[in-house]
């Protein structure tokens, strides 16, 4: 379905978009499998209508919001770098609203020191969750100062057109700086909340993804080197890897103090 | 020069050897998904995918996984099967394991390192999956350039047999590899990791418990002789 929105020229990257075809065609969503390919095999089942995100937690208008209604929301395109913790990367013309400005219908209290996503769990058309592979739903989390970031937003579409399901339909977050897993995907639970929430990938190897996340070119995974990264659909990894996917301009105040090889 | 013609007037190709005959299509058998690769990448890079430089990677180390668990599953199915001539495949299954671990390699020192020698060696050094497989590529090395004949020679047929002993250290680290690699579906590791339990099993039964129970049979055979002695 076409999803006209104006691109935000001044939070987009001029790096060209990877072809459609790549970001519709390799997505990691384990909720259907493991392989690249399956999200976009399998996610045309997943009931992406009606749509509710319960929105909860600290603060003052705890709600059910109607993904009309964040239709309604002011959408803007983004073309946004996309840097996953496997060492590829993209470049994707989101179309979203600043997590912000939702947010904002709701309230939170000075409680609400972070945010934590909870993503669907459709177990008759996700063959991942029904194989357990991992603990689902899948759950991933925001400090609250980079929850309303003005880069952070809620994805909706992709393209001029509405989020095709494998890329996380019909919501989905996007934080362009960190690895891609922080971007949880087809959302329907946003809950303010004052203590860390663990992710899923926490719980399943704490020492290889931390809570953080961000992009470090100086911060290895644990089994590969995240100096360089792979443009797809490129055959070399050639393009060296920025502090913060390249936005540390924005962000890196963020961090201001921290130790970034601690909190990776 | 040996005549194509052996004695029966029939062309030597066509008479008793189809181990002869059946080599040069396994040969470009064991070649096709090499020619399978190139052929897309010069015509086709659709078909790799959208990540290329990965399914590349993905299918050199799986062939190369599977001609070393091939290469091993020549001497059971040989007693298996009572067909002896199986023996003259092994050679070419194991350098093609080879074949396919170089390439693997190779992709692995361009793509994903863009052949920048000190990060691979800091790679190899910190990294338990990239230093076991590159070991097993290493152990590989040796066993390749002695596989011809002169080398069985030079080096005497027991003293090669001990060498080549080595492929089942390799099959070990490959397996490892693959399972120390993945992130979270361990399928094929397991199912590569079967079979070579299984062909090493195999090996151990046969060494052990077979050959106590082949003995009684052996000395029955030699005092039955049958009408061929």
């Amino acid at each position: 379905m076409k999803l006209p929105a104006a691109r935000n020229a001044a939070f987009s990257t001029t790096d060209a978009p990877t072809a459609k075809k790549i970001i519709t065609g390799y997505n990691n969503f384990y909720e259907f499998g493991m392989g690249k390919s399956d999200p976009a095999a399998s996610a045309s089942k997943m009931s992406v209508r009606p749509w509710t995100i319960e929105i909860g937690g600290a603060v003052e208008k705890p709600r059910t919001i109607g993904i009309e209604e964040v239709m309604r929301l002011p959408l803007e395109e983004r073309v946004y770098r996309f840097r996953c913790v496997e060492a590829w990367s993209m470049v994707a013309p989101w179309i979203g609203v600043e997590f912000n400005k939702l947010a904002a219908l709701v309230g939170p209290t000075s409680k609400a020191k972070y945010v934590r996503f909870t993503s669907v769990v459709q177990p008759s058309v996700m063959s991942g969750v029904r194989a357990e592979v991992i603990d689902f739903p899948y759950v991933e989390g925001l400090r609250i100062d980079e929850a309303m970031h003005p880069l952070t937003i809620l994805a909706v579409g992709l393209y001029g057109e509405t989020l095709p399901n494998q890329n996380g339909a019909p919501v989905r977050v996007i934080v362009p700086w960190k690895y891609g897993f922080k971007s949880a995907k087809s959302i329907v639970r946003i809950d303010f909340v004052e203590d860390q929430p663990r992710s899923t990938w926490m719980k399943l190897q704490p020492s290889e993804y931390g809570f953080y996340s961000n992009v470090n070119p100086a911060v290895d995974h644990p089994r590969w080197s995240q100096a360089r990264e792979r443009r797809l659909p490129d055959f070399f990894a050639s393009t060296p890897t920025l502090p913060f996917n390249g936005y540390a301009d924005q962000v890196a105040s963020l961090y201001a103090g921290m130790d970034l090889k601690k909190f990776f | 020069m040996r005549s194509a013609r052996a004695a029966d007037g029939r062309f030597a190709w066509a008479t008793s050897d189809p181990v002869r005959a059946l080599k040069p299509l396994v040969f470009l058998l064991c070649l096709a998904p090499a020619l399978l690769l190139v052929h897309d990448v010069l015509y086709d890079p659709e078909a790799l995918g959208a990540n290329p430089a990965e399914t590349i990677e993905h299918v050199t180390g799986d062939r190369s996984m599977q001609f070393l668990l091939g290469t091993l599953a020549i001497t059971p199915l040989r007693r298996i099967t009572g067909w002896g001539k199986l023996i003259r495949f092994r050679r070419m299954l194991g350098l093609f394991a080879f074949f396919y671990g170089v390439l693997h390699l190779a992709a692995y020192i361009a793509f994903d390192h863009y052949f920048d020698v000190p990060a691979i060696l800091a790679d190899i050094v910190k990294r338990p999956f990239v230093t076991v497989g590159f070991a097993a590529l290493v152990l590989m090395t040796p066993l390749a350039v002695t596989s011809t004949a002169g080398w069985i020679r030079r080096l005497g047929a027991q003293n090669w047999s001990r060498l080549h002993k080595a492929v089942y250290a390799i099959a070990v680290l490959g397996v490892l590899h693959y399972w120390w690699l993945v992130k979270r579906d361990l399928t094929w590791p397991m199912i590569y990791g079967a079979i070579l339990a299984v062909l090493l099993g195999w090996r151990v039964w046969n060494e052990t418990l077979g050959r106590q129970r082949r003995r009684p049979a052996r000395v029955r055979a030699r005092a039955e002789p049958g009408p061929a002695e």
